[in-house]
Order: structure tokens, then sequence, then C-alpha cells
């Protein structure tokens, strides 16, 4: 019952941007995106053969700048979009375009890692989305669970949702909200929440988070001084509705129940550095993983906020007499404990994203380079399932 | 024979044979033993004599002979001839010889102790014949006179016979006569009774008139019937009925004194006034009179109270040992003597409840009174104690002022003392019980206002140190320093907690009288005292540093100034260190309770104030680390690093945060020790320059000949290889108490920053050389403060290598002009 060793895949460069294939269910699949000023930059897409612990790779072509955030499809696995930088004019500007993968590299683990790296396949443009007008693209979030139609990015104090048009071919801004204030806002993450059939997104910017109804446009909430300093990040649990993790420069993690913003429910205060990443598991939202600049992962298992806190709930029928033992266990409320410290990164981890296929395994980016593919404990997984 | 020797003597000794044996028979004479004599020999000379005289005296228990045996020479039965045979039979010659020599012996010897006993008791006979020859004489002449003697008795009895057969009838008349003279007497002073009373009554004698009325009563209660005497009783009843009105009007008379009273309620109930209600009569007035002065203490309550409510200052109307005072004189006294008189009256029976008790038909009513009266005084004393104990208790908890408490202290000991004197007085009344929870009630009540005082003189403190801190200086008058503020504020309070220790140990002072009561000597001292107050104390203290560490987090203005959280770190640890320690001495000193509660433990106090301080410091450390990381952080994001000119000098930004931490190390250094360093090298600068400058130049050197990316591969693996043997830092760690460590968190929080903010930038050629010549200056200025100059270094490597790889044009600027520049600034 040894637990798995981490997997641990080298890039080339220094890398930001990590996300998984969300539209693949089947293969464990993360896609990650370099940032080289100098040369051009890489999209991995990296195939994790669990049964073999054998990781294969497929490097796309990026060729137009480095690329500060990337996410996929959730309809449509060959789809991604990215957030990348370029220079023009000795001026730094940040754009967002969608790429179509072409369609052998889908399927990477049938070529050999040795060939691909010889000659890597250029992406496919779908299209940019346009908005020189309105500043940098901080991140693109695809509509969670949706047919891949729609899209919001977040640009400087601007928050834009995109309607895709001619199978994707063309973005058309279909509402926009601005965020005003005194100084240079400027909107750093957010995220697209999958609960209340998709319309409502929350943001991050400087210390506070902010709600957003898309329908309206409108900000919904507002907690002011979310975090000491700046918010890292974002994320929905995905399946109780109205909790919120965020994450940021004051080494704390902060849950938040958005109906009552004057306080977290929990907090957090285990890295000894900026978290830069927060990410529920898709399925066993008590299992929460950070990412931070102090080149630690953290699995936090926060079981007494998430949608089981009395652990997995057997149906009384299926329990026969001889469980009985079991039945009480479950019944005392579990305690929030931190499962484990993953500490193979030697740099900066800005990245933490789980697989879309298996809810057991998560890779971590660090900007060494490294993607590190971890599983979570068996103990702790037989303790959930059974 | 022997005897011959003493001829003369045997003589003597036949002269009368018949007294020799009345001597020998009698109680055991003592002959005087011959010289040399043995008690075995002379025993058997006695057994022998005996023998001789035919007396059988019973043997001892510790001789074994058989007196049966005819052997045995000195048996009863012996039997010559038996004996002879028995010799001849079994001996030799030669012992038949021996035993013949010694039976001769034997014989001489009893021979001439027969003789010497002859000789000793013979003056004896001689006198014992004198004697009785003499009394023969005597009684003679003695039978004479008692034939006189009964001769003269004979004619005495005969003549007295006649004389009272003479005197026989006066005698008679006699005894009537005086039997009619007292009659008459009696009579006399029946019929004089009206008058009499009267005039009693006129000169308010009163007593008297009972007195004799109360002599009269009976007999004219016993002949009434006579028309005569029932004039007289009617009389006197009427004279007394009048008599009893004025003792009750004299009674209800409120003017009177409680000695006239007590002689009202005595003669009363000597005239069969039913007890109960007298009793009531009497407390009722008692109760009046007490109420009066209750309500005069109500009054000055009251007063005082309104008086002190609007102007503060004129709190000494009447102090709290004053209000006690007068309580005491008035009420308690007062309470104490309608007390003692009651019971005179009503319950110590010997007197007139029992006579009139006797009188009322039997002892039941007796029995019962004393009972009823003293349920009555009870219930009356407890009432009016509980008016006046909710007096005490209002004076006591308007008394409020947290300084000297000796006046209450002294107050409560006077109260204390009074209800002692009621105890003494009516044993069993729960008063005294009562008076000692009010005390110890004032006692708690006082510990809690000491406490809270104490709480608010530290917050007090506190804000005063906070002022000072954050005053301007003003200029010419140098602030004072961190250190001189600390002791003045650590001094202050201790003072501050000696003083109230001092207060409060008034309560155990050994001339107060409650202070030997239980819970002053036991609870008091633990749980009030050491646990409530001096415990409660610091870990308020603890807590309340604590509280500055949450209250932060508001993003820019952090609400406490570091300095403060400094102060207060030290100030703890200072607790941890020795004051804890100090203060839980003293207050276990000055109060030794013995009480056997739990108490908290110096160590328990002292983990507390370590954590508290630590939890302050590292608070510290992340303030001062975020002030200097926003500036840097704000320095690097509004820049334009890309159209950046050719760096010309250090940015302002990186002298201020030189100056701040310079400044940052003064603050932290009036308060900490130094700390140690790693293996510091006393070259300053130059040689860790050469250092870092090698190995900066050794890691961004692949990075600017142009290669493919594959070939970027050593470089990065160069970089982690040095990772994996170079300690992994923690930014926000816990620091050690000492200056060196806090300022080496400092400075990693700052560079830390500064890395992260670096990596989120793109650099054009002129942005790197900037930060290369910015990470110069910081780190020709920064290694001093820190515990390991390597750390420093390190992140300093980083983040140029980090502005390097983020640098469209890397075209790193020669080390000799970076110093060229950074010495110019």
């Amino acid at each position: 019952m040894e637990d798995d060793a981490p997997v641990i895949y080298g890039l080339e460069f220094q890398a930001r941007a990590l996300t998984a294939q969300t539209a693949e269910t089947e293969s464990i699949r993360f896609l990650v995106g370099t940032q080289s000023l100098k040369y051009d930059n890489q999209i991995h897409i990296v195939d994790f053969d669990d049964e073999n612990k054998i990781i294969n790779k497929n490097v796309l072509l990026h060729q137009v700048g480095e690329i500060w955030h990337i996410s996929a499809s959730p309809a449509d696995k060959s789809v991604l979009t990215t957030c990348y930088s370029k220079t023009s004019d000795n001026k730094v500007i940040t754009c967002a375009a969608m790429w179509r993968m072409p369609k052998e590299s889908e399927s990477g683990n049938h070529e050999s890692p040795d060939d691909s790296s010889s000659n890597p396949q250029a992406l496919e443009l779908l299209c940019h989305l346009d908005n020189t007008a309105h500043g940098n693209i901080a991140c693109v979030l695809w509509e969670p669970m949706g047919d891949g139609k729609r899209l919001i990015s977040l640009a400087d104090n601007h928050v834009q949702l995109w309607d895709l048009q001619e199978s994707s071919s063309k973005a058309v801004i279909s509402s926009s909200a601005t965020l005003e204030g005194k100084g240079q806002l400027k909107l750093t993450s957010g995220r697209w929440s999958p609960h209340h059939n998709c319309t409502q997104v929350v943001t991050a910017n400087d210390t506070a988070i902010r709600g957003w109804d898309i329908r309206s446009m409108r900000q919904i909430y507002c907690i002011e001084n979310a975090h000491g300093q700046l918010v890292r990040d974002l994320d929905f649990n995905p399946n109780k509705q109205y909790y919120l993790a965020s994450c940021g420069d004051d080494c704390k993690v902060k849950f938040w129940d958005v109906r009552n913003i004057n306080e977290p429910v929990k907090s957090l205060e285990e890295h000894s550095h900026w978290v830069w990443s927060v990410r529920y598991n898709n399925s066993h939202d008590q299992l929460v993983l950070t990412g931070s600049s102090d080149s630690r992962v953290i699995l936090s298992n926060m079981v007494s906020i998430s949608s089981e806190p009395f652990g997995h709930l057997v149906d009384e029928d299926e329990l026969s007499d001889q469980e009985d033992n079991h039945q009480d266990k479950r019944k005392e409320p579990l305690q929030d404990s931190i499962i484990a410290t993953y500490e193979e990164h030697e740099d900066s981890v800005y990245a933490v994203e789980w697989s879309s296929a298996d809810p057991w395994l998560f890779a971590s980016l660090g900007y060494d380079g490294r993607l590190v593919i971890n599983r979570v404990p068996r103990a702790l997984k037989y303790q959930i399932l059974l | 024979m022997r005897t011959r020797r003493r001829p003369g003597r045997r003589s003597q000794a036949l002269y009368c044979p018949g007294l020799f044996p009345v001597k020998m028979s009698g109680a055991v004479p003592d002959p005087p033993a011959a010289p040399g004599s043995d008690p075995a020999r002379k025993r058997r000379a006695h057994g022998m004599l005996k023998l001789y005289y035919g007396i059988n005296e019973e043997e001892k228990p510790g001789e074994k002979r058989d007196p049966l045996d005819p052997c045995d020479i000195n048996a009863a039965r012996f039997e010559p001839e038996l004996y002879l045979n028995k010799l001849r039979k079994d001996s030799s010659l030669a012992e038949l010889m021996d035993q013949e020599s010694g039976m001769v012996k034997q014989i001489r010897s009893l021979d001439s102790d027969m003789q010497t006993l002859v000789y000793e008791n013979y003056n004896k006979f001689i006198s014992a014949t004198d004697t009785i020859r003499k009394m023969k004489n005597d009684f003679k002449k003695m039978e004479d006179e008692m034939d006189c003697l009964a001769a003269n008795m004979a004619a005495i009895t005969e003549f007295s016979a006649r004389i009272s057969g003479t005197l026989q009838g006066q005698h008679q008349q006699i005894t009537k006569l005086s039997g009619v003279h007292t009659l008459l007497r009696k009579l006399q002073f029946l019929f004089e009774l009206p008058a009499r009373l009267n005039k009693c009554v006129s000169m308010e004698a009163f007593p008297q008139a009972v007195t004799y009325y109360t002599k009269a009563r009976s007999v004219l209660h016993q002949y009434q019937n006579m028309p005569s005497f029932q004039g007289i009783q009617n009389d006197c009843q009427n004279i007394m009925a009048q008599l009893a009105q004025k003792l009750r009007e004299k009674f209800h008379d409120r003017s009177s004194s409680s000695s006239e009273l007590s002689e009202c309620v005595e003669l009363l109930l000597r005239l069969d006034e039913p007890a109960e209600e007298l009793c009531d009569k009497f407390l009722s007035h008692a109760q009046s009179r007490l109420e009066e002065e209750l309500a005069g203490l109500e009054a000055e309550l009251g007063a005082g109270s309104d008086q002190q409510a609007p102007p503060p200052v004129n709190t000494g109307s009447t102090d709290i040992l004053e209000f006690i005072d007068k309580g005491c004189n008035n009420f308690v006294s007062s309470l104490c003597l309608v007390i003692a008189s009651y019971q005179d009256l009503f319950i110590s029976c010997d007197r007139g409840t029992l006579v009139s008790g006797r009188l009322q038909d039997g002892g039941l009513a007796s029995r019962d009174v004393p009972r009823m009266a003293s349920g009555k005084l009870m219930e009356f004393v407890d009432r009016l104690c509980g008016r006046y104990f909710s007096l005490v208790e209002q004076r006591i908890s308007a008394e409020k002022g947290v300084g000297d408490n000796s006046l209450l202290v002294r107050a409560l000991d006077r109260f204390h003392r009074r209800l002692q004197a009621v105890s003494k007085v009516l044993p069993g009344s729960g008063v005294p019980a009562r008076g000692t929870e009010i005390v110890a009630g004032a006692a708690r009540g006082r510990l809690r206002q000491y406490l809270a005082g104490l709480k608010s003189f530290y917050l007090d403190s506190l804000t005063d140190v906070r002022q000072a801190l954050s005053a301007p200086r003003i200029p010419g008058k140098e602030a004072p320093s961190l250190a001189e503020v600390l002791g003045g504020l650590s001094s202050a309070v201790l003072n501050q907690v000696k003083s109230v220790l001092a207060y409060v140990h008034l309560f155990t002072a050994k001339d107060v009288s409650f202070a030997s009561k239980a819970y002053f000597r036991g609870e008091f001292c633990s749980q009030g005292v050491r646990e409530g107050l001096v415990v409660g104390f610091i870990q308020f203290v603890c807590q309340s540093s604590q509280q500055f560490c949450e209250s932060v987090g508001e993003k820019g203005a952090p609400s406490t100034p570091p300095a403060l959280l400094l102060l207060l770190s030290r100030l703890c640890l200072d607790y941890e260190s020795s004051t804890i320690s100090y203060i839980l001495t003293l207050a276990d000193e000055q109060f030794l309770g013995q009480d056997q509660s739990p108490l908290t433990p110096v160590s328990v106090l002292c983990a507390d104030a370590r954590e508290a301080a630590q939890r302050l410091l590292n608070h510290y450390v992340k303030l001062q680390g975020l002030i200097v990381s926003q500036m840097l952080r704000k320095s690097v994001e509004t820049r334009d690093w890309i159209n950046t000119i050719e760096p010309r000098n250090v940015r302002a930004v990186m002298k201020r945060v030189v100056e701040d931490t310079t400044a940052i190390d003064v603050q932290v250094g009036l308060l900490y020790e130094e700390g140690v360093r790693k293996a510091q090298s006393s070259d300053s600068s130059k040689r860790t320059f050469s250092v870092y400058s090698s190995r900066q130049q050794q890691r961004y050197a692949p990075s600017y000949t142009p290669s493919p990316p594959m070939d970027q591969q050593p470089s990065n693996l160069l970089s982690n290889i040095q990772k994996l043997f170079s300690e992994r830092i923690d930014i926000f760690s816990t620091v050690e108490f000492n200056k060196v460590s806090v300022l080496t968190g400092i400075i990693k929080i700052s560079l830390k920053t500064l890395l992260e903010c670096v990596r989120l930038r793109s650099f054009g050629c002129f942005g790197l050389q900037q930060i290369q010549v910015d990470c110069h200056y910081l780190q020709l200025y920064l290694w001093r403060f820190v515990t390991d100059e390597n750390v420093v270094h390190s992140l300093l490597d980083e983040i140029v290598a980090s502005a390097a790889h983020r640098c469209l044009d890397p075209a790193p600027m020669e080390q000799s002009v970076i110093e060229v520049i950074c010495e110019r600034g």
C-alpha cells in the first residue's frame, strides 16, 4: 500500500500556465504553457499513463509570445485559449487567443516523445479575442459545463463576456462590465461559478473579491480586504453553492460563504510565502490543493466545510448489521487537517490543477519548469470512498 | 541442756506459766532475732512451737510437706518408732552416727530458741499482770459513782414530769395567741393594702406596689367569697389596673429609655400580662427606634450618593468608615442592648416569666414562653439586620475608587467586629455569618475592581506609549528612546501591581478581625488574589498583546505602529523571563493561602507570555517586511522596465529600503540583543562582493550567448543543482528573539517580494542593468543585518537571474560600472 512516488516532468522553459484538459475524461492530460522571451514558446500536452506510470508528451509551438494563462474548452478537447504577452514597439501587451490543436496531437500517447520534440507542430489559430481598446487580458474563463460557446475575459478593469460564432472562428463581446474606482484597478484573476446556471463570476483585484452577475453585468457582492495583501487566486466549491476559496500574498487560504462576506468561514495559514493557486477537487470538495511561492504544494482535507461534513453518507439500507461500528464512526464530524505537503519543487509553484479524468490525481507546475504529478494518499482515498 | 547457763531467767519463766501460751497464740510475735538466724530457721522453730501447743496452722502453699508422713520428724504424726526403724533399716552405721549427731545439734538449737523466746516475753507478762490488777481496783470505784448518777437522773426525771404537767394548759394558750397575732397582722396588711398601693402609685414606686400586690394576690383570691375581702380585692384590682395602665402608657411612650422599658416590662409580666403580647410590643417599640436609626443611615447614604454623583470632588461628605462607625454605634449597639434586655425579660426564665407562668396555670406556658420569645427575637433581628446589611452593601458598592482601600478595610473590620458582639449576645443567629459574607463579597468586589483597574491602567499606559511613539519629534528635544519607553511602561505596570497587592493585603492584615476567617485564609488568597487578580492580569497582558496581532490585516494601514509591537514583544519576553515569577512570588509571599485548590503554575503563564512575545515579534517582522515590500512592489510594478533609460544611479527606493532597514535595525537593537551571525566575514563587502559577482556571472553567462532552446537546459540545470544544495528558505517563518533574526526575517520577506515582482515583468536591456545596480546596492548594505549573508546573496542572485530571464535583450552591465555607480550613490 505504498503511495505512488510523484512523477516529474521537466520542461525546458520556465512556465506558469497549467490547465487540465477539461473536456477529456478518459485519459489524464494536462496542458502547460511556457514562458520564454527569447525562444518560441510551447504548449506541452502531458499525458499520464496511469498503469505504466509513463508520461507521454506532445509539444506544440505557440509562436506569438509567452503564455501567462491557459484554459481548455469544456466542450471540445482540441480547443484551448491562451493569454500571452507580446512585445511590439518596446511595449508589452497581453492578448488572448483561441486555438485548436492539430488532430494527431490530441492523442499524443501514440507518438514517441523523441519524435514529437524533433519537429513540433504549430497550433491552429481559431480567433483572437480582440480587445486592444481594453488593455491587457489577465485570464480567460470558459463557461463551466457549457457548450464551449461562451467565454469571459478579464482585462485590466473590465469583465467581458464573449460569444463564439461561426464555429469558433469569431468572437464577439456580448456584454461587458467595468470596475470603477480610484487608482489603476486591475483584475488579477477570476472564476466562473458552476452554480446558479452559470450566471455568476467572481474576480479578484488587489485585496478585494467581487462577485458579478453576468446577466446584468452588475456587481453583486464585494469582499473588501478579503486578504491582507493581493488576492492571487480563487475557486468555487463545485458541490456546494456559495462556497468560495481564495488565496493571496498574506500566505493565507480563506474559505468564504458569499452570503456572509464579513468574515471567512475558515482561514488556513500553512504556507510560508504567497499562495498563488487554490483548487477544489471536482468530485470530493473536501480536498483542497494550494501552491505557493515557498515552493510547496499542500493538500488539505477541509471536511468540516465540505458538502460531506460527516464523510461519505451511505444509505441506511445498504448498511448491514455487521457494519454498525462503521456507521458510528461516520456520525461524528471529521476534523480538518493537512493531508500532505509536497516539496518536489525547487522554485515557486504558480499553478496547481486536478486532473479532469482521475479525481485522485493532480499536477503542480513550478517556475523551475517542473511539472509534478501526484496522487492523493491511498489511505485517505479509501477513507473518503468507504 | 543449755538452759542451765541462765538459771535466773528460767526461774522467772516458770513463775507464770499461764501467760506463755496467751502471748504465743496472738499475732505472730516478732522475737528479736538471734544474730545470724535466717528466716527459714525461724519459721521452722515457730512451726515446731505451734506443733507443741497444738495449733494447726495451715501449710504455706510453697511448702510441700506431707503432714501425715510418720517419718517426718517435723510432721504432726511423727512416730518415733517408725522413724527409728526406718533409720536403722535404711542407713549405714556412719549415716546413723551422722543422723544422731545432727539430731543432737537440732535439739540443742531448739532448746536455746525456746529459752530465748521465754526470756524475751517475760517482761511483758509481768506488766500485764500489774495492769490487770490495777483495773480491778478502778472498776470497783467506778461502779460506786455510776450508782450515784443513776439515782440523780431518776430525781430529775420526776421533777421535769411534774413541771410539764403544771405548764400544759398555758402553753396551748400562748401558741393560739401568737397565731392570732400573725393573722391579725396579715389582715391589717390586707386592709391597708389599697391605701399603700395608692400611695405607691402616687409616689410612682411601681415595683413596690407590684411586690405588695403579688404578695396579697393569692390570699385575696382565696377569700374572695367573703364580702369584706372582695371589697379589698376589687379595690386592689382597680388600683393595679390603673397601675398597669400607667405602665403601659409608659411602655408606649417613645421617650422612655430602654432601662425604664425593661422595668415596665418586668412589672407587667409580674402582673400577669400575656408574655407574647408584651414581646410583640417590646419588639415593635424597639423596632421603631432602630428603624429611626436605619432611616438616618439611609438618609446619609442617599445624601452621600447624591452628593457624590454630581460633583465627584466632594466625595468626602461621609466616607465609608464614618458611615460604618455610625451604623455600628447607633444601630448595632442599640440592637445589642435590645437583645440583651429582651433576653433578660423574656428568655432567661428565672424571673418574671417564670413567676407569671407559674401563676398562669401550669408549667406549659412557662416552657413555651422562652421558645416563642426567642423565635420572635430571631425574626426581629434578622429582619432589621437584613435592612441594615442591604444599606451597608449599598454603601460598600458605592465605594469605587481603585486607590487606597485602608478606609474600606477598617470600616469592614469594624463592621465585622461589631457583629461578633451580636453573635455573643445572640448565639445561633445567622447575622454574623451574613456579615462575614458581606465582608467576603466586598473583598471579592474589590478584587474585581482592582483587576479592572489594573487592566485599564495597562491599556492607558499602552495608549500613552502609543502617543509617545507616534508623537512628532520636537526639534531640539530628543524623543524618548524605545528602551526608555519600555522601562517606563514595565516599571509603571509593576508598581501598579505592587501597590494593588499592597492594598489588597490590608484585607489579610493580622489586626483585621475577619482575616482569620476561612475565606480570607484560603480562597481569598489563592483564588481571589493569586488566580483572580495576578494571574488574571498577566493573562490579560498576554491576550491583549495578541489582539494587536489579530487586529492588523487592513491593507496598507496597519492599525498598530510596528514600534509598539516590538515593544510589547519585549515586554512579554521580559515577563516570561522574570516579571511573572517575580510578581507571583511576591503574591505568594504576601498571601500564603491555605487552600488546596489548583493554582496556575508559573510555567504555564511563562509559556503564554513567550507565545505572545513570539507572535508579536513575528507580526512585527511581517509588518515591517510588508511595509518594505509594498515600497519595492510599487517600484517594480509602476515602472516601464522595457523603455527605461540607462542606469546612472541607484534607484531612490533602494536607498529608502536601506535607510528603513537601518532604522529598523536601530529600533530593534534598542530592545533586543544582537544575536548570532553565521561565519561573518570581517572584510565586509569586498570579499563577499567578489563571491557574489563571480557567481552571478557564472550564473547568467549562458543566457546571453545565443543558443537553441534545448541548450538552455544546462543553465536551468545548473541553477537547479545549486538550489538543491542551498537550503530552502522559509520566508514568513518564526524568528528568534534577537536583532539579527528579526532583521533577517524582514529582509527575506522584502527580497522575496522583489523577486516575485521581477518575475512578473519583462525587462529591456537597461531595465536589467538597473536591477543589477539595485541588487548590488542592496547587497552592499544588507548583508550586515542578517544571520547568514548567503541568504541575502542567494536571493539577490535569484532576482538578477530572474530579471535576466525576463529580459528581452540581456546585456548585463559590467561589474566595475555597477560598482562605480553604487559607490557614487
